[in-house]
């Protein structure tokens, strides 16, 4: 049986455990507010960027001369798939889910005969594909010094992820990150970029108009795709971001409470054992009193 | 007057919305204006000023590049990058100018061109802008 020293000790760590992870959670809390803000504000230009590149699309997608971005090399042998995880963990099931997601899809490709390379955003996906994936891995993105996720980040990625392909490295790619739904529950979600696919948005009323394109549709396609698929990769990041900051608070949330039944539970041992000392304190007394 | 609807977004943000009654585009193929009730067409931009007049005056936009998308009631540009013309500073020109120039310096033979026209195009504006 611990001491009564022992149990102090305890019951102090726990407290000030508790003190750091309710910190945390509010510091996650007051992130999650500022990643939810960036990813409303990227809405309007990745929903208009959609919807043009909708229209593009099916303008120029069914021609002989559709840009490879778009219509993919004819071929689906080689895979590449960008991981996006967090560079920190404490978050919970974040970075393991998708994780998970990448490894399981993977493994299906590579029973396929296929060949996957992966390239990782984000150090703990790098770190927990390693163990059975490092030989896939072609890349490695470091976003630890990033404070805020900006565009410019993800036109990194993208220019990264454009110029293997324009050398021919891989056919297919897809991103995995984590679709931010509400705090308590993040999706795991892989979306395939190249060839480029976009999701028909709700504000259909335009696409009978017909545009004229300056210079051409070619030309406007070619400019456009690569903003494309870094608009994509952007607006992957930021829900990312809003992801982790969530799946950060509701662990963290769940660290607090723990933390407090811990101390609850060691604070009435703590007393029983109190207690019992007294209790035998006085019967030594007592028993020595009566012995005389 | 008739007015439209003028948006000016960023990846990063919305930048402007408002009524104006015209904008001028600085379109890859040259500078346009639109007005409303504009014939729908999409265009690439160069790096240029965009100019909108509305019912509170002029107000000038530097944009690095993006595309505009002209649809009769509406104008909307998306740009890479965007700023109030006030905004540009010296500073940011440096930064902007010795970016394209490292781009321009180690782009494939097949963006040469391209890299070499935003260069001159990004450098003309600029200094115009600055040196107002």
């Amino acid at each position: 049986m611990p001491s009564l020293k022992d149990l102090k000790n305890r019951i102090e760590s726990v407290k000030s455990t508790r003190k750091i992870t309710k910190a945390m959670q509010m510091v996650a809390a007051a992130k999650l507010r500022r990643a939810q803000d960036a990813a409303e504000a990227a809405r309007p230009y990745a929903d208009r960027m959609n919807a043009v590149m909708g229209g593009l699309a099916q303008a120029v997608g069914a021609s002989e001369g559709a840009p490879k971005l778009l219509a993919g090399t004819g071929e689906d042998n080689v895979h590449m798939l960008v991981v996006m995880t967090a560079e920190r963990g404490l978050c919970g099931g974040f970075n393991s889910s998708i994780a998970r997601l990448a490894r399981s899809h993977a493994q299906k490709l590579l029973a396929e005969g296929k060949t996957v390379k992966i390239l990782t955003v984000g150090k703990k996906g790098r770190e927990q594909l390693k163990r059975d994936l490092s030989a896939h891995m072609v890349g490695h993105v470091d976003l630890g010094d990033v404070k805020r996720i900006g565009y410019a980040n993800a036109a990194d990625i993208a220019s990264d992820v454009l110029g293997r392909f324009d050398e021919g490295e891989f056919d297919v790619a897809t991103i995995f990150y984590n679709r931010f739904e509400s705090v308590i529950s993040q999706i795991p979600t892989a979306t395939q970029v190249i060839p480029a696919s976009f999701e028909p948005t709700g504000e259909d009323d335009e696409s009978g108009t017909l545009y004229d394109y300056e210079p051409s549709e070619e030309a406007v396609l070619e400019d456009l795709l690569p903003r494309g698929i870094a608009t994509q990769i952007f607006t992957a990041l930021l829900e990312n971001a809003a992801s982790e900051q969530g799946a950060r608070m509701s662990a963290m949330d769940n660290a607090t409470r723990n933390a407090g039944e811990m101390i609850d539970k060691l604070t009435i041992e703590f007393n029983r054992s109190r207690q019992a000392v007294i209790t035998n304190e006085l019967i030594e007394i007592i028993s020595g009193a009566e012995a005389l | 007057m008739a007015t439209m609807q003028f948006d000016l977004v960023s990846p990063e943000r919305r930048l402007a919305s408002m009524e104006v009654s015209e904008v001028q585009i600085p379109g890859a193929d040259g500078d346009l204006t639109a007005m409303p009730d504009h014939a729908p067409m999409i265009t690439t931009l160069r790096p240029g000023v965009l100019k909108v007049s509305g019912a509170d005056g002029e107000k000038s936009y530097f944009v690095t590049g993006g595309f505009a998308d002209v649809a009769g009631p509406s104008a909307t540009i998306l740009a890479e990058r965007a700023m109030p013309i006030e905004e540009v500073t010296g500073e940011l020109v440096e930064e902007l100018i010795s970016a394209s120039e490292a781009k321009k310096a180690d782009a494939s033979d097949a963006a040469a061109d391209a890299a070499a026209k935003y260069h001159a195009d990004l450098t003309a504006t600029l200094d115009s802008i600055v040196g107002r």
